[in-house]
């Protein structure tokens, strides 16, 4: 009945004609989906030609080619546009593509509202980076905000009306992140087909369910607190203002009440993502299903419970420091339970190696490392050295870049076939993945190394004790450079020359996304489908 | 203590060599791949937790990406791998639960013991503040066991390093030495001079913005917070010179206000402490009905 309908579709699928109406207007959780990962794509390319600046200013010790402020601002906007533009958005772009067909839904459940929370950003991300180039091309006002993404104050107030700018264009993305969170709460918990129990779900929903929990609490808490920055530097306020008897330290605890759910809204959906191509390429089912999910859930109850570990040295407690390590050390237990059950799943399996796989192994080894150095920085007394130095900027690339990023290109990889209806080419898919791994651990792994032998984080110029590593981690920058290049070419050539898709894909690739065909019709699942167990992603739902 | 002392009285030309080792170990060092244990118990502490840290993650690493690497030459489809169906083992689950969490408190004990070493600030034999500035550090001597002293001086970053710093400014950053160590962007006009086998409290605040005020080789991080006073403690055993940065960003030059620490045997930080009292006295003296007017005003 699926297949009726899927190609009924086919042959008059109602797209709707015209740029403006097919895209600006749109609807369709599709299209949306489409819109949001070529944004997140063009602020990955954004942002990475300002990581290009940082580099290339650190290459060799001595300023060579921007002034520190504009250094500043560079560090500042790399970390606002890859977080909230490229990273974010990926996820729920793959989110407003795969969770409908995951789940056997005919679109997202607030369609209207889906392409709201999308055309938000394009005008988000305009704010944030206009006073940049209103510096860059015409000279005037002070150039963007510099004080850091975390914007604490009393420093992120002292810049010009870029921080007005930068605060209204967070409070959009804000907007735009909680309805995007509704929606997909909304669809997940309400349009599921018949028989699609809570715990028959695919991972990837599962994951995406609890991150947008985790958006609805934590964006609102970010809200209030730039919107108490803004009344501070505007409206003579003293909510951080020492001498008005506030207190700046207080922004850190409700910044990092945020920051740190944020953390995992940038992972969740990663997790899913890799339990979801592992089991395909290991021809086995994914070993733990329900721990993976209570995993998940744990992993996000406990990131409301761990901010202080971003701010060890500001002077806590003793208690409220020992509080903080032990809570944050428990969050090594679940997410071990995750790395552990990957390796199981691929145990025994029969396994294969198409680029989505490789993507998928390469984020289990590398984010595992970002998770050794998570632990390390989670013993208070090695912390306080680790802060704010480059170990820590190793730390949450190897998590954010090697992880949630090599996620995302994995999962385009993986789906690729489906949305497009093509394959891609799997020896340049090749070409493309190691030119990666070589290059990401070249730029970032020397990072450990400059941290631990004492260089801060966000300077523009050094010792020349620190001179070699960072040149050997400018190199890897430059050849990472490349990557998004040979990625479009790859994605661009598989559009025009790549063979034909089988609806799946995937010789072992489960689920209801591959019942239907490739490219998936522009409306799916306008009948519900009846749900097969031996579709599903993981074999055994009883356990 | 005792050592020290030995060599500071009898063996003068060891002491200078000691001296040397350990400004070796107080700036980073070309290609240097670890942190070093620095020159105080604390440090010393903090460098044993984090070498436990990494050794833990090693073998962890070894077993987790061992076993992948296993399936991945074991399993493969292309070596006629048949892939079984098995999908959960609750012993083997459990295990995987309880033996991290073994494991995390094999770390957290040791931590735990010192970050309560570190927190306790008392029974100091002399107190300096130090105020983060944009962009340079102020340091105040309060008192030195019961005698309270007026000693204050702003430091910065030496006027080499800044002209050599400035963009395109065709100096070489590799020629900017003090005592023949590579100081660029690490050296300041006036160190912080302390004494070394004393237990000084230091209590630490900011003027404008937070900076973070770090000496690697003493395992002091703590951040300057305008409206909040912080406080740290160090015993710094050997005479050296210990270099340090800002650690929180604070604005433009945040890159540009390092940290000196001088530590000298506490007769000859007397006797520098005492002449900076009296400069200070003689400075202040004139000024006096200077503050009683602008209290006044």
């Amino acid at each position: 009945m699926t297949t009726h309908v899927a190609h009924s579709d086919a042959h008059h699928d109602d797209k709707p004609h015209g740029f403006f109406n097919r895209w600006v207007c749109s609807t369709n959780h599709k299209d949306i989906g489409t819109l949001y990962l070529v944004f997140a794509f063009i602020m990955a390319c954004v942002g990475a030609l300002f990581s290009g600046v940082i580099r290339t200013e650190l290459a060799q010790p001595g300023l060579q080619f921007v002034q520190p402020y504009f250094f500043n601002q560079m560090t500042t906007l790399h970390a606002l546009v890859m977080i909230f533009g490229a990273i974010m958005p990926a996820f729920v772009g793959l989110a407003n593509w795969m969770v409908p067909l995951m789940i056997g839904a005919p679109d997202m459940a607030l369609p209207r509202m889906n392409n709201w929370s999308f055309w938000i950003l394009p005008f988000a991300f305009t704010l944030l980076l206009w006073p940049l180039v209103q510096y860059l091309l015409f000279g005037t006002g002070g150039g963007a905000i510099a004080g850091g993404w975390t914007l604490y104050p009393p420093l992120a107030i002292q810049g010009g009306d870029a921080v007005a700018f930068s605060i209204f264009a967070v409070h959009l993305m804000g907007i735009s992140s909680i309805m995007g969170a509704i929606n997909i709460i909304a669809t997940i918990l309400n349009l599921r087909a018949p028989g699609m129990d809570l715990l028959k779900m695919p991972l990837f929903v599962w994951t995406w369910l609890i991150t947008a929990f985790l958006l609805i609490a934590v964006m609102p808490v970010l809200a209030g607190a730039v919107t108490m920055l803004l009344t501070d530097k505007y409206f003579g306020t003293s909510f951080f203002n020492a001498a008005g008897g506030g207190d700046p330290v207080m922004f850190q605890h409700i910044f990092w009440f945020f920051g740190h759910p944020e953390v995992y809204i940038m992972i969740l959906p990663a997790f899913g993502i890799v339990s979801e191509i592992i089991p395909t390429f290991s021809r086995k089912p994914l070993f733990g299903y329900q721990a993976m999910v209570y995993a998940t859930a744990s992993i996000a109850f406990l990131s409301f419970i761990v901010w202080g570990h971003h701010m060890f040295t500001v002077g806590m407690p003793l208690g409220g420091e020992l509080y903080f390590m032990y809570a944050t050390m428990l969050i090594a237990v679940p997410t071990g339970v995750k790395v552990f059950n990957w390796v199981s799943t691929m145990w025994r399996g029969s396994l294969s190696f198409e680029a989505p796989m490789l993507w998928a192994i390469a984020f289990v080894i590398l984010f595992t490392i970002g998770g050794f150095s998570g632990l390390m920085l989670a013993l208070v007394p090695a912390d306080f050295q680790y802060q704010d130095t480059y170990f820590v900027v190793a730390h949450f690339h190897y998590v954010l870049v090697t992880g949630a990023l090599f996620s995302i290109i994995g999962a385009i990889y993986y789906w690729w076939p489906k949305w497009t209806g093509r394959m891609y080419n799997e020896t340049w898919a090749k070409v493309h993945f190691w030119w990666t791994m070589v290059f990401v651990n070249v730029l970032f792994f020397p990072q450990h190394f400059l941290g631990l032998a004492g260089m801060p984080r966000r300077i523009p110029d050094y010792n020349v004790a620190f001179a070699d590593w960072n040149l050997v981690s400018t190199i890897g920058a430059y050849g990472m450079f490349l990557t998004p290049f040979m990625f479009a070419f790859i994605l661009w050539h598989s559009l025009k020359k790549g063979a034909k898709a089988e609806a799946r894909a995937w010789e072992a690739a489960h689920g209801l996304e591959w019942t239907v065909p490739s490219p998936a019709p522009f409306h799916t699942f306008a009948t519900p489908p009846a749900i097969h167990d031996e579709d599903l992603a993981h074999g055994d739902v009883t356990h | 203590m005792k050592w020290a002392g030995l060599l500071r009285s009898k063996l003068g030309l060891l002491a200078a060599l000691a001296a040397c080792a350990n400004v070796a170990q107080a700036v980073p060092e070309r290609w240097q791949l670890n942190m070093t244990p620095g020159v105080t118990r604390v440090s010393h502490d903090i460098y044993q937790i984090h070498m436990w840290g990494l050794y833990v993650c090693c073998a962890i690493g070894i077993v987790v990406f061992g076993a992948m690497i296993i399936a991945m030459i074991r399993f493969r489809k292309s070596k006629g791998a048949v892939a079984a169906t098995w999908s959960h083992n609750t012993k083997v689950e459990i295990v995987w639960t309880v033996v991290p969490i073994l494991i995390l408190v094999s770390l957290a004990y040791p931590a735990t013991r010192v970050v309560i070493d570190m927190a306790y600030t008392e029974q100091s034999q002399m107190t300096v503040k130090i105020t983060g500035y944009q962009w340079k550090w102020g340091y105040d001597y309060i008192n030195v066991g019961d005698k309270p002293y007026h000693v204050h001086f702003i430091s910065r970053l030496d006027p080499l390093s800044d002209k050599t710093r400035q963009l395109r400014s065709g100096l070489d950053p590799w020629k900017v030495e003090d005592n023949g160590e590579p100081a660029y962007l690490l050296n300041v006009d006036h160190p912080l001079v302390v004494p070394t086998d004393t237990k000084i409290r230091f209590v630490v605040t900011g003027d404008d913005v937070i900076h973070a005020w770090w000496v690697p080789a003493l395992g002091i991080k703590q951040d300057a917070i305008p409206g909040i006073i912080n406080d740290a403690w160090t015993v710094i055993h050997d005479p050296g010179i210990y270099r340090g940065q800002c650690a929180e960003l604070c604005g433009q030059d945040h890159g540009f206000m390092p940290i000196v620490v001088k530590a000298v045997p506490m007769t000859e930080f007397q006797k520098w402490l005492d002449e900076q009292e009296a400069a200070a006295t003689r400075a202040n003296a004139p000024a006096a009905p200077a503050p009683a007017a602008a209290g006044a005003g």
